[in-house]
Protein backbone atom coordinates (compact mmCIF):
# COMPACT_ATOMS: atom_id res chain seq x y z
CA UNK A 1 0.00 0.00 0.00
CA UNK A 2 1.11 3.39 -1.24
CA UNK A 3 1.31 5.87 1.99
CA UNK A 4 1.61 9.80 0.80
CA UNK A 5 1.28 11.92 3.11
CA UNK A 6 -2.04 14.54 4.15
CA UNK A 7 -2.17 18.13 3.35
CA UNK A 8 -2.33 21.10 5.67
CA UNK A 9 -4.31 23.42 2.93
CA UNK A 10 -5.74 22.54 -0.15
CA UNK A 11 -7.53 20.18 -2.39
CA UNK A 12 -8.34 16.40 -2.28
CA UNK A 13 -10.10 15.42 -5.73
CA UNK A 14 -11.21 11.89 -5.27
CA UNK A 15 -12.92 9.29 -7.52
CA UNK A 16 -11.55 10.69 -10.48
CA UNK A 17 -12.43 8.31 -13.34
CA UNK A 18 -8.77 6.28 -13.44
CA UNK A 19 -6.32 7.69 -15.94
CA UNK A 20 -8.14 11.09 -15.52
CA UNK A 21 -5.84 12.37 -13.43
CA UNK A 22 -3.27 14.01 -15.65
CA UNK A 23 -5.69 15.77 -18.18
CA UNK A 24 -7.36 17.11 -14.92
CA UNK A 25 -3.45 18.73 -13.46
CA UNK A 26 -3.08 20.45 -16.92
CA UNK A 27 -6.82 21.69 -17.28
CA UNK A 28 -6.47 22.84 -13.50
CA UNK A 29 -2.84 24.34 -14.76
CA UNK A 30 -0.98 22.80 -11.82
CA UNK A 31 1.91 22.61 -13.87
CA UNK A 32 2.44 26.65 -13.76
CA UNK A 33 1.44 26.39 -9.80
CA UNK A 34 4.62 26.32 -7.03
CA UNK A 35 2.74 23.77 -4.87
CA UNK A 36 3.00 20.28 -3.98
CA UNK A 37 0.61 17.96 -5.76
CA UNK A 38 0.44 14.50 -5.45
CA UNK A 39 -1.06 12.38 -8.40
CA UNK A 40 -1.90 8.77 -7.47
CA UNK A 41 -3.14 6.76 -10.13
CA UNK A 42 -5.44 3.21 -10.46
CA UNK A 43 -6.16 3.43 -6.19
CA UNK A 44 -7.68 0.61 -5.27
CA UNK A 45 -11.49 1.71 -4.98
CA UNK A 46 -14.52 0.12 -3.90
CA UNK A 47 -17.09 2.16 -5.68
CA UNK A 48 -15.36 2.43 -8.99
CA UNK A 49 -12.53 0.04 -9.14
CA UNK A 50 -9.83 1.90 -9.52
CA UNK A 51 -9.50 5.01 -9.45
CA UNK A 52 -7.10 8.49 -9.76
CA UNK A 53 -6.74 10.64 -6.83
CA UNK A 54 -4.99 14.17 -6.92
CA UNK A 55 -4.00 15.87 -3.44
CA UNK A 56 -3.09 20.00 -4.45
CA UNK A 57 -1.24 21.77 -1.34
CA UNK A 58 -2.10 25.42 -2.33
CA UNK A 59 -4.45 28.12 -0.89
CA UNK A 60 -7.76 26.81 -1.50
CA UNK A 61 -8.44 30.28 -3.17
CA UNK A 62 -5.90 29.81 -6.06
CA UNK A 63 -8.18 27.16 -8.34
CA UNK A 64 -10.57 27.63 -10.50
CA UNK A 65 -12.83 24.26 -9.89
CA UNK A 66 -15.33 25.04 -12.13
CA UNK A 67 -14.07 22.74 -15.00
CA UNK A 68 -14.08 19.84 -13.10
CA UNK A 69 -17.77 19.79 -13.37
CA UNK A 70 -17.02 20.24 -17.20
CA UNK A 71 -15.03 17.13 -17.49
CA UNK A 72 -16.40 14.44 -14.67
CA UNK A 73 -19.51 15.90 -12.38
CA UNK A 74 -18.40 12.89 -10.14
CA UNK A 75 -15.35 14.07 -9.19
CA UNK A 76 -15.41 14.68 -5.20
CA UNK A 77 -13.98 18.00 -4.13
CA UNK A 78 -12.75 17.72 -0.54
CA UNK A 79 -11.21 21.28 0.67
CA UNK A 80 -8.40 20.90 3.57
CA UNK A 81 -7.68 23.40 6.63
CA UNK A 82 -5.42 22.71 9.44
CA UNK A 83 -4.89 19.13 7.66
CA UNK A 84 -8.94 18.43 8.02
CA UNK A 85 -11.93 18.30 5.49
CA UNK A 86 -13.32 21.00 6.15
CA UNK A 87 -15.55 21.43 3.20
CA UNK A 88 -16.99 19.00 0.35
CA UNK A 89 -17.52 21.28 -2.82
CA UNK A 90 -20.43 21.38 -5.13
CA UNK A 91 -19.15 21.36 -8.29
CA UNK A 92 -20.78 23.51 -10.60
CA UNK A 93 -20.96 23.44 -14.66
CA UNK A 94 -19.59 26.74 -15.94
CA UNK A 95 -21.43 29.11 -17.82
CA UNK A 96 -18.87 29.56 -20.35
CA UNK A 97 -15.41 27.39 -20.39
CA UNK A 98 -12.15 29.00 -22.35
CA UNK A 99 -9.52 26.94 -24.69
CA UNK A 100 -10.39 23.29 -22.57
CA UNK A 101 -11.91 22.22 -25.49
CA UNK A 102 -12.11 22.63 -29.35
CA UNK A 103 -14.28 23.32 -31.89
CA UNK A 104 -14.51 20.46 -34.50
CA UNK A 105 -16.43 22.20 -36.89
CA UNK A 106 -14.36 22.88 -40.17
CA UNK A 107 -16.47 25.61 -41.18
CA UNK A 108 -16.19 27.32 -37.82
CA UNK A 109 -14.40 30.69 -37.73
CA UNK A 110 -12.37 29.27 -34.62
CA UNK A 111 -10.38 27.53 -37.47
CA UNK A 112 -9.16 30.51 -39.35
CA UNK A 113 -8.97 32.98 -37.15
CA UNK A 114 -5.61 33.24 -35.58
CA UNK A 115 -5.45 34.24 -31.67
CA UNK A 116 -9.16 33.26 -31.43
CA UNK A 117 -9.84 31.18 -27.98
CA UNK A 118 -12.42 28.76 -28.17
CA UNK A 119 -15.04 29.20 -25.95
CA UNK A 120 -18.13 27.39 -25.18
CA UNK A 121 -20.90 28.30 -23.76
CA UNK A 122 -23.66 25.87 -21.56
CA UNK A 123 -26.35 25.98 -23.89
CA UNK A 124 -28.99 23.16 -21.66
CA UNK A 125 -27.18 22.76 -17.97
CA UNK A 126 -29.95 19.97 -17.33
CA UNK A 127 -28.33 17.92 -20.36
CA UNK A 128 -25.25 19.10 -19.69
CA UNK A 129 -24.75 20.26 -23.53
CA UNK A 130 -21.96 22.86 -24.71
CA UNK A 131 -22.08 25.01 -28.15
CA UNK A 132 -19.45 26.62 -29.37
CA UNK A 133 -20.15 30.36 -28.96
CA UNK A 134 -19.30 31.01 -32.63
CA UNK A 135 -21.05 28.34 -34.77
CA UNK A 136 -23.07 27.13 -32.07
CA UNK A 137 -21.61 23.19 -32.82
CA UNK A 138 -22.35 21.05 -29.99
CA UNK A 139 -19.76 20.09 -27.88
CA UNK A 140 -19.17 16.32 -26.37
CA UNK A 141 -16.24 16.15 -23.24
CA UNK A 142 -14.29 13.47 -25.89
CA UNK A 143 -12.98 16.87 -27.65
CA UNK A 144 -10.60 18.02 -25.83
CA UNK A 145 -8.00 20.96 -26.67
CA UNK B 1 -24.08 49.37 -29.15
CA UNK B 2 -26.45 46.76 -31.00
CA UNK B 3 -25.74 43.98 -33.47
CA UNK B 4 -27.76 41.78 -35.55
CA UNK B 5 -25.95 37.88 -35.61
CA UNK B 6 -29.21 35.61 -34.61
CA UNK B 7 -32.69 36.28 -35.52
CA UNK B 8 -33.82 35.82 -31.75
CA UNK B 9 -31.09 38.82 -30.55
CA UNK B 10 -34.56 41.38 -31.20
CA UNK B 11 -37.57 40.38 -28.51
CA UNK B 12 -41.00 40.05 -30.07
CA UNK B 13 -42.19 44.13 -28.78
CA UNK B 14 -38.08 45.07 -30.44
CA UNK B 15 -39.44 43.36 -33.58
CA UNK B 16 -42.85 44.96 -34.00
CA UNK B 17 -41.17 48.37 -33.51
CA UNK B 18 -38.74 47.68 -36.40
CA UNK B 19 -41.42 46.40 -38.43
CA UNK B 20 -43.53 49.51 -37.58
CA UNK B 21 -40.89 51.32 -38.96
CA UNK B 22 -40.18 49.39 -42.22
CA UNK B 23 -44.03 49.93 -42.99
CA UNK B 24 -43.39 53.47 -42.15
CA UNK B 25 -40.62 53.83 -44.85
CA UNK B 26 -42.63 51.53 -47.02
CA UNK B 27 -45.68 53.86 -46.75
CA UNK B 28 -43.73 57.50 -46.92
CA UNK B 29 -40.37 56.99 -48.12
CA UNK B 30 -39.55 60.04 -49.15
CA UNK B 31 -39.27 61.06 -45.59
CA UNK B 32 -36.73 58.86 -44.89
CA UNK B 33 -34.35 59.62 -47.98
CA UNK B 34 -32.08 61.81 -46.14
CA UNK B 35 -32.02 59.71 -42.40
CA UNK B 36 -28.97 58.66 -42.96
CA UNK B 37 -26.99 61.67 -44.78
CA UNK B 38 -23.61 61.86 -44.28
CA UNK B 39 -23.64 58.16 -43.19
CA UNK B 40 -21.77 54.89 -44.50
CA UNK B 41 -22.59 51.53 -45.01
CA UNK B 42 -19.66 48.91 -45.40
CA UNK B 43 -20.91 45.74 -46.94
CA UNK B 44 -18.21 43.22 -46.13
CA UNK B 45 -18.84 40.03 -48.42
CA UNK B 46 -16.17 37.18 -48.56
CA UNK B 47 -18.62 35.40 -50.29
CA UNK B 48 -20.42 36.52 -53.12
CA UNK B 49 -24.07 36.96 -52.85
CA UNK B 50 -25.38 39.83 -55.07
CA UNK B 51 -28.94 39.78 -54.15
CA UNK B 52 -28.44 40.40 -50.24
CA UNK B 53 -25.12 42.80 -50.81
CA UNK B 54 -27.35 45.21 -53.17
CA UNK B 55 -30.56 44.49 -50.96
CA UNK B 56 -28.18 46.15 -47.91
CA UNK B 57 -26.77 48.69 -50.83
CA UNK B 58 -30.09 49.90 -51.98
CA UNK B 59 -31.52 50.06 -48.64
CA UNK B 60 -28.22 52.21 -47.55
CA UNK B 61 -29.07 55.00 -50.68
CA UNK B 62 -32.70 55.02 -49.87
CA UNK B 63 -31.87 56.30 -46.86
CA UNK B 64 -29.68 59.10 -48.38
CA UNK B 65 -26.31 57.13 -47.37
CA UNK B 66 -23.66 56.15 -48.93
CA UNK B 67 -21.66 52.75 -49.55
CA UNK B 68 -18.49 51.15 -49.43
CA UNK B 69 -17.46 47.49 -49.51
CA UNK B 70 -15.89 44.15 -51.55
CA UNK B 71 -17.60 41.83 -52.67
CA UNK B 72 -15.86 38.97 -52.65
CA UNK B 73 -12.62 37.32 -50.29
CA UNK B 74 -10.34 37.67 -53.58
CA UNK B 75 -10.56 41.40 -53.42
CA UNK B 76 -10.37 42.16 -50.08
CA UNK B 77 -7.54 41.55 -47.53
CA UNK B 78 -8.28 38.53 -46.44
CA UNK B 79 -6.69 37.52 -49.74
CA UNK B 80 -3.21 38.66 -48.09
CA UNK B 81 -3.96 36.64 -44.89
CA UNK B 82 -5.73 39.34 -43.15
CA UNK B 83 -7.83 38.30 -39.95
CA UNK B 84 -11.59 39.15 -39.51
CA UNK B 85 -10.71 41.26 -36.28
CA UNK B 86 -8.10 43.23 -38.10
CA UNK B 87 -10.39 43.97 -40.90
CA UNK B 88 -13.10 44.94 -38.89
CA UNK B 89 -10.88 47.45 -36.63
CA UNK B 90 -9.95 49.09 -39.68
CA UNK B 91 -13.26 48.65 -41.78
CA UNK B 92 -14.17 50.93 -38.44
CA UNK B 93 -12.53 53.44 -38.93
CA UNK B 94 -13.83 54.25 -42.43
CA UNK B 95 -17.48 53.25 -42.07
CA UNK B 96 -20.81 53.86 -39.87
CA UNK B 97 -21.97 50.29 -39.44
CA UNK B 98 -20.90 47.07 -41.37
CA UNK B 99 -23.00 44.06 -43.54
CA UNK B 100 -20.52 40.94 -43.02
CA UNK B 101 -21.16 38.10 -45.00
CA UNK B 102 -18.49 35.06 -44.56
CA UNK B 103 -17.86 31.24 -45.44
CA UNK B 104 -17.01 30.80 -42.06
CA UNK B 105 -20.05 30.00 -39.21
CA UNK B 106 -19.50 32.81 -36.69
CA UNK B 107 -17.33 35.46 -38.42
CA UNK B 108 -19.31 38.48 -37.94
CA UNK B 109 -19.56 37.49 -34.24
CA UNK B 110 -15.76 38.07 -34.18
CA UNK B 111 -16.24 41.16 -35.85
CA UNK B 112 -18.92 42.17 -33.22
CA UNK B 113 -16.86 41.47 -30.53
CA UNK B 114 -13.96 43.96 -31.96
CA UNK B 115 -16.04 46.54 -33.86
CA UNK B 116 -16.47 49.92 -32.77
CA UNK B 117 -19.37 50.06 -35.29
CA UNK B 118 -22.42 48.04 -35.22
CA UNK B 119 -22.29 44.71 -37.32
CA UNK B 120 -24.83 42.92 -39.34
CA UNK B 121 -24.32 39.29 -40.04
CA UNK B 122 -25.45 38.83 -43.99
CA UNK B 123 -25.15 35.29 -43.71
CA UNK B 124 -22.46 33.21 -41.81
CA UNK B 125 -21.78 30.15 -43.93
CA UNK B 126 -24.64 27.26 -43.10
CA UNK B 127 -25.46 28.83 -39.93
CA UNK B 128 -27.67 32.01 -39.45
CA UNK B 129 -28.58 34.74 -42.28
CA UNK B 130 -30.93 37.18 -39.64
CA UNK B 131 -32.22 40.00 -42.46
CA UNK B 132 -33.41 37.23 -44.12
CA UNK B 133 -35.76 35.88 -41.59
CA UNK B 134 -36.53 39.46 -40.86
CA UNK B 135 -37.66 39.61 -44.19
CA UNK B 136 -39.83 36.95 -44.17
CA UNK B 137 -41.36 37.91 -40.97
CA UNK B 138 -42.03 41.56 -42.13
CA UNK B 139 -43.92 40.08 -45.26
CA UNK B 140 -45.72 37.71 -43.81
CA UNK B 141 -46.81 40.92 -40.95
CA UNK B 142 -47.52 43.07 -43.54
CA UNK B 143 -49.27 41.13 -46.20
CA UNK B 144 -51.56 38.87 -43.39
CA UNK B 145 -52.05 41.72 -40.82
CA UNK B 146 -50.51 39.34 -38.16
CA UNK B 147 -47.60 37.31 -36.90
CA UNK B 148 -49.50 33.66 -35.69
CA UNK B 149 -52.80 32.09 -35.81
CA UNK B 150 -52.00 30.72 -38.95
CA UNK B 151 -50.83 27.42 -40.43
CA UNK B 152 -47.55 27.40 -42.88
CA UNK B 153 -46.44 24.83 -44.93
CA UNK B 154 -42.46 24.84 -45.44
CA UNK B 155 -41.58 23.08 -48.85
CA UNK B 156 -38.17 21.56 -50.34
CA UNK B 157 -35.30 21.00 -48.41
CA UNK B 158 -36.03 20.90 -44.76
CA UNK B 159 -32.62 19.00 -43.63
CA UNK B 160 -30.51 21.44 -45.07
CA UNK B 161 -32.15 24.75 -45.37
CA UNK B 162 -31.18 27.24 -43.21
CA UNK B 163 -33.81 29.85 -43.78
CA UNK B 164 -36.32 27.45 -42.59
CA UNK B 165 -34.81 26.45 -39.64
CA UNK B 166 -34.43 30.18 -39.01
CA UNK B 167 -38.21 31.21 -39.76
CA UNK B 168 -39.44 28.25 -37.42
CA UNK B 169 -37.22 29.30 -34.70
CA UNK B 170 -38.42 33.04 -35.01
CA UNK B 171 -41.98 31.81 -35.49
CA UNK B 172 -42.96 29.63 -32.40
CA UNK B 173 -41.93 32.82 -30.18
CA UNK B 174 -45.72 33.85 -31.68
CA UNK B 175 -48.73 32.21 -31.04
CA UNK B 176 -51.74 29.74 -32.45
CA UNK B 177 -48.85 28.52 -35.29
CA UNK B 178 -49.19 25.39 -37.06
CA UNK B 179 -46.49 23.97 -39.22
CA UNK B 180 -46.61 21.16 -41.70
CA UNK B 181 -43.43 20.17 -43.28
CA UNK B 182 -43.82 19.08 -46.49
CA UNK B 183 -40.20 17.31 -47.91
CA UNK B 184 -38.94 13.91 -49.35
CA UNK B 185 -37.72 11.93 -46.32
CA UNK B 186 -34.29 12.35 -47.16
CA UNK B 187 -34.80 16.00 -46.62
CA UNK B 188 -37.00 16.08 -43.89
CA UNK B 189 -36.70 18.41 -40.82
CA UNK B 190 -33.95 17.37 -38.19
CA UNK B 191 -35.41 15.78 -35.42
CA UNK B 192 -33.82 18.59 -32.83
CA UNK B 193 -36.64 20.60 -34.27
CA UNK B 194 -39.32 18.65 -34.20
CA UNK B 195 -38.09 17.51 -30.74
CA UNK B 196 -38.16 21.21 -29.99
CA UNK B 197 -42.00 21.86 -30.86
CA UNK B 198 -43.45 18.43 -29.16
CA UNK B 199 -41.73 20.14 -26.04
CA UNK B 200 -43.42 23.38 -26.62
CA UNK B 201 -46.64 21.80 -27.36
CA UNK B 202 -46.58 23.13 -30.81
CA UNK B 203 -48.65 21.33 -33.69
CA UNK B 204 -46.73 20.21 -36.23
CA UNK B 205 -47.15 17.60 -39.74
CA UNK B 206 -44.81 15.91 -41.40
CA UNK B 207 -46.05 15.04 -45.00
CA UNK B 208 -44.72 13.58 -48.73
CA UNK B 209 -47.12 15.31 -50.94
CA UNK B 210 -47.69 18.70 -51.33
CA UNK B 211 -50.92 17.86 -52.61
CA UNK B 212 -52.06 16.42 -49.61
CA UNK B 213 -51.95 19.67 -47.46
CA UNK B 214 -52.07 22.52 -49.91
CA UNK B 215 -56.23 23.33 -48.67
CA UNK B 216 -55.25 23.77 -45.34
CA UNK B 217 -52.50 26.22 -46.07
CA UNK B 218 -52.59 30.18 -45.00
CA UNK B 219 -49.11 30.37 -45.97
CA UNK B 220 -46.54 28.09 -48.30
CA UNK B 221 -42.97 28.77 -47.65
CA UNK B 222 -41.08 27.31 -50.87
CA UNK B 223 -37.48 26.58 -50.71
CA UNK B 224 -34.67 25.34 -53.17
CA UNK B 225 -32.98 22.32 -53.45
CA UNK B 226 -28.99 23.53 -53.10
CA UNK B 227 -26.37 21.42 -55.34
CA UNK B 228 -23.80 22.03 -52.61
CA UNK B 229 -25.48 20.56 -50.09
CA UNK B 230 -25.04 16.93 -51.60
CA UNK B 231 -22.38 14.73 -51.54
CA UNK B 232 -23.04 13.01 -54.91
CA UNK B 233 -24.77 14.31 -57.60
CA UNK B 234 -27.26 11.46 -58.32
CA UNK B 235 -29.49 12.70 -55.06
CA UNK B 236 -29.09 16.04 -56.44
CA UNK B 237 -30.40 14.80 -59.58
CA UNK B 238 -33.09 12.54 -58.16
CA UNK B 239 -34.68 15.22 -55.58
CA UNK B 240 -33.96 18.26 -57.37
CA UNK B 241 -37.60 18.35 -58.82
CA UNK B 242 -39.30 16.35 -56.12
CA UNK B 243 -41.42 19.63 -55.63
CA UNK B 244 -42.38 21.92 -58.45
CA UNK B 245 -45.65 24.27 -57.73
CA UNK B 246 -47.70 25.04 -60.61
CA UNK B 247 -51.21 26.28 -61.25
CA UNK B 248 -52.62 23.26 -60.96
CA UNK B 249 -51.42 22.89 -57.68
CA UNK B 250 -52.49 26.08 -56.45
CA UNK B 251 -56.14 25.69 -57.45
CA UNK B 252 -56.08 23.90 -54.57
CA UNK B 253 -55.08 26.70 -52.43
CA UNK B 254 -57.07 29.42 -50.47
CA UNK B 255 -57.88 32.23 -52.31
CA UNK B 256 -55.75 34.19 -49.52
CA UNK B 257 -52.62 32.11 -49.25
CA UNK B 258 -49.48 33.69 -49.69
CA UNK B 259 -46.61 31.72 -51.22
CA UNK B 260 -42.79 32.84 -50.03
CA UNK B 261 -39.76 31.40 -51.16
CA UNK B 262 -36.34 33.26 -50.39
CA UNK B 263 -34.92 33.26 -53.41
CA UNK B 264 -33.08 32.47 -56.28
CA UNK B 265 -35.79 30.45 -57.39
CA UNK B 266 -34.61 28.00 -60.18
CA UNK B 267 -37.52 25.46 -61.12
CA UNK B 268 -39.33 24.81 -57.83
CA UNK B 269 -42.06 27.17 -58.75
CA UNK B 270 -43.10 27.28 -61.74
CA UNK B 271 -43.28 30.73 -63.80
CA UNK B 272 -46.80 30.34 -64.48
CA UNK B 273 -47.14 30.75 -61.07
CA UNK B 274 -45.88 34.45 -60.99
CA UNK B 275 -48.77 36.11 -62.18
CA UNK B 276 -51.34 34.80 -59.59
CA UNK B 277 -51.89 37.49 -56.43
CA UNK B 278 -50.80 34.99 -53.96
CA UNK B 279 -47.21 34.57 -55.04
CA UNK B 280 -45.43 37.16 -53.13
CA UNK B 281 -42.06 36.41 -53.45
CA UNK B 282 -40.99 39.49 -55.26
CA UNK B 283 -42.93 41.37 -52.73
CA UNK B 284 -40.85 39.80 -50.11
CA UNK B 285 -37.72 41.18 -51.88
CA UNK B 286 -39.06 44.27 -51.81
CA UNK B 287 -39.74 44.21 -48.04
CA UNK B 288 -35.91 42.92 -47.98
CA UNK B 289 -34.92 46.46 -48.66
CA UNK B 290 -37.50 48.23 -46.29
CA UNK B 291 -36.53 45.52 -43.31
CA UNK B 292 -32.64 46.31 -43.54
CA UNK B 293 -33.81 50.19 -44.02
CA UNK B 294 -35.43 50.01 -40.81
CA UNK B 295 -32.40 47.63 -39.15
CA UNK B 296 -29.83 50.29 -40.14
CA UNK B 297 -31.54 52.99 -39.04
CA UNK B 298 -31.89 51.27 -35.78
CA UNK B 299 -28.99 50.01 -34.62
CA UNK B 300 -27.28 53.56 -35.61
CA UNK B 301 -29.50 55.10 -32.95
CA UNK B 302 -31.29 57.70 -35.89
CA UNK B 303 -33.80 59.27 -34.21
CA UNK B 304 -37.15 59.51 -36.89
Amino acid sequence: MLNVGKIEEGFVLDHIEAGKSLDIYHHLKLDKLDCTVAIIKNARSNKMGKKDILKVECDINTLDLDILAFIDHNITVNVIKDGDIVDKKILVLPREIHNVIKCRNPRCITSIEQGLPHIFVLADEEKEIYRCKYCEEKAGNSSAW
Amino acid sequence: MRHLMNPLDFSVEELDKLFDLANRMEADPARYAHACEGKKLATCFYEPSTRTRLSFEAAMLNLGGQVLGFSDAASSSASKGESVSDTIRVISCYADICAMRHPKEGAPMVAAERSGIPVINAGDGGHQHPTQTLTDLLTIRSLKGRLGGFTIGLCGDLKFGRTVHSLINALIRYSDIRFIFISPPELKVPDYITDMLTEKDIAYEEVIRLEDCMPDLDLLYMTRVQRERFFNEEDYVRLKDFYILDKAKLSAAKDDLLVLHPLPRVNEISVEVDDDPRAVYFKQAKYGVYVRMALILTLLGIEE
